[in-house]
């Protein structure tokens, strides 16, 4: 009888994705609810060195696969690695971070022990001792309640939507795992230079539309960024006209985002846009056009050109900060 | 080289997404079904590989039988023949009961390469095409920007949270296409004359959803009017302290 909670906690170079953290909270709330182990699996080249980020987070074991040959993702290999776990913890629920690599590993190890899945949930509660889970579908222009009917239960959850909390200080039993068979690995990882945070991850994104004009003037957006800290985004306007790159673009053939502060600059919301930033917790939008349908979504809003306004915040937030 | 390409036809990314009142389904009617834009580059790029490479390029659909128009835009496109698979319940369905029903059609096929779309934005469950690589047995690249093919093997580049990962690997293989990965062509009229008379092989099927039960459906609870803060440069400095004091989030 499969019991208990398994999580998914993702490494990449020897970096703990920090968001792995907010699954491993929202495990330890379903474990106190259905019972069992609260467990945690890593993969990398050197996992046992992350195994002290979670001793504050009241597990009860840690599943370990460690070997050079696993510094890159290679996702055949890493789920069947984590697909062995599984067969160890029996866990009545696998949670994994809706991240490239936890969107490609969960339908693969979804597929191998036929269980069901649901992607990106952004909210999960247990009734009756079943869990159900809220997911936006259509970009979230609607929100579905779905039941999970397999014995395992795969939930991939959206980070920056869970909260991240302490608990308890215990030093969890360590399992080796196999570190199985070379399949397809990455063979290089390209990094983008820069020091901004990734769109999805991001608490605040300043987004650029076709008010900005055209690709020399998102300087004045990326400042903005830069002084708080935040990700740049775009509308698909700006990534159709080669503006800007596809990778920053937000909305329903983007990304979905739910930072905690949206700044759209000259982006007037387009229903595809809204769809994808219109669950961010405030959302402010600086647009000439009152009528603009952004403001219908906006917590706060300025009337005015972005190209006075966007230096004028600049000031402010840097005075604020000094 | 064979080539298959899983298309699904969605609701317009312009659509505003009504419930029907039974609570577990989305009104249809006045919606326009377009195809997937993931779907579209896969498209594109199995043309691209079928010009190179040789071969034929063979959509593969399940949907309503109104999806048919869809496929037929593919195939003016310059894929060559199509399977649909006919089954009006599919659009939220759940992707285990998806990617057995079509890899059940594509092991009566022959194919090196398949590609879908990194997910359709309906459903938004970015899981078939790793299930339906695993039914299938070969090897699966998801969310690629860009592809190396040769007769035996592809390198693919897929985007990862700060930047690209490059993943090489045999053929037969399926490849899942994030956007940048090309720029879908308009079809020709020539092609849209010629895609009247290409295959099209109509099967019904009937889908269940055993292992994901769909509850409600709902619509995200309405955004409080925000308010305007002022208009022009001189409102700036009131939004800071707004988000500083009140907000409390810078």
């Amino acid at each position: 009888m499969s019991q208990g909670v398994l999580i998914f906690a993702e490494q990449r170079e020897e970096v703990l994705k920090i968001t792995s953290l907010e699954a491993v909270t929202l495990g330890r709330e379903l474990k106190n609810q259905i019972g069992g182990d609260l467990s945690v699996a890593i993969i990398g080249a050197k996992s046992s060195n992350l195994s002290s980020e979670f001793k504050q987070y009241g597990i009860d074991k840690l599943y370990i696969a460690e070997s050079e040959e696993l510094n890159y993702y290679d996702g055949e290999r890493y789920s069947d690695i984590l697909t062995e776990a599984i067969l160890k913890a029996q866990p009545s629920v696998l949670i994994v971070i809706a991240s490239a690599m936890g969107k490609d590993i969960a339908p693969r190890v979804a597929s191998s022990l036929d269980a069901g899945l649901a992607m990106d949930c952004t909210g999960v509660e247990v009734i009756d001792g079943k869990i159900i889970v809220t997911r936006p579908v259509y970009a979230g222009k609607a929100l579905v309640k779905v039941r999970i009917d397999s014995d395992l239960q795969i939930l991939v959850i959206r980070p920056n939507v869970f909260p991240q909390e302490t608990e308890g200080n215990t030093d969890p039993e360590v399992v080796t795992l196999q570190i199985g068979e070379k399949k397809n690995p990455v063979s290089e990882v390209q990094h983008i230079k820069g020091e901004r945070p990734e769109l999805t991850e991001a608490s605040i994104i300043v987004s650029g539309g076709r008010g900005v004009g055209g690709p020399e003037n998102f300087h004045v957006t990326e400042e903005l960024a830069d002084v708080l800290g935040a990700a740049v985004g775009a509308s698909r306007a700006v990534v159709d006209a080669g503006w800007r790159p596809h990778s920053e673009q937000v909305g329903q053939t983007g990304k979905t985002v739910s930072p905690n502060l949206y700044i759209a600059c000259g982006i007037s919301g387009a229903i595809q846009h809204l769809a994808g930033m219109s669950s961010s917790k405030v959302i402010v939008a600086i647009n000439k056009d009152p009528e603009a349908p952004i403001f219908k979504v906006a917590t706060y809003g300025i009337v005015g050109d972005l190209f006075e306004v966007v230096p004028k915040m600049v000031e402010a937030i840097k005075e604020l900060k000094s | 080289m064979n080539i298959v390409v899983c298309m699904k036809s969605v609701p317009s990314s312009e659509t505003k997404v009504k419930v029907n009142s039974d609570g577990v389904s989305i009104e249809q009617t006045d919606v326009v079904y377009e195809i997937n834009p993931y779907d579209e580059f896969a498209i594109e790029e199995a043309i691209r590989a079928k010009e190179a490479h040789g071969g034929k390029v063979t959509i593969l659909t399940l949907g309503p039988l109104t999806a048919s128009q869809n496929i037929r835009k593919a195939l003016a496109m310059g894929a060559d023949e199509a399977t649909h698979l006919i089954c009006e319940n599919a659009e939220l369905a759940d992707s285990s009961a998806v990617a057995e029903l079509l890899s059940s059609a594509i092991k009566e096929m022959e194919f090196d390469v398949i590609f879908c779309g990194k997910k359709a934005i309906d459903c938004d469950n970015h899981q078939v095409p790793n299930r339906l690589a695993q039914l299938l047995g070969i090897p699966a690249v998801t969310a690629i920007s860009s592809l190396e093919l040769t007769a035996e093997s592809g390198s693919a580049k897929r985007d990862i949270e700060g930047g690209t990962e490059l993943v090489t690997v045999n053929l037969p293989a399926l490849f899942s296409a994030e956007k940048g990965l090309n720029e879908p062509r308009y079809a020709s009229l020539p092609g849209i004359m010629a895609a009247k008379k290409k295959p099209l092989e109509e099967r019904q099927v009937s889908i269940s959803n055993e292992k994901l039960s769909i509850l409600s459906i709902e619509l995200p609870p309405p955004i409080p009017g925000g308010r305007i803060v002022g208009e022009g440069p001189e409102a700036a400095g009131e939004l800071v302290r707004i988000l500083r004091e009140e907000a409390k989030i810078i």
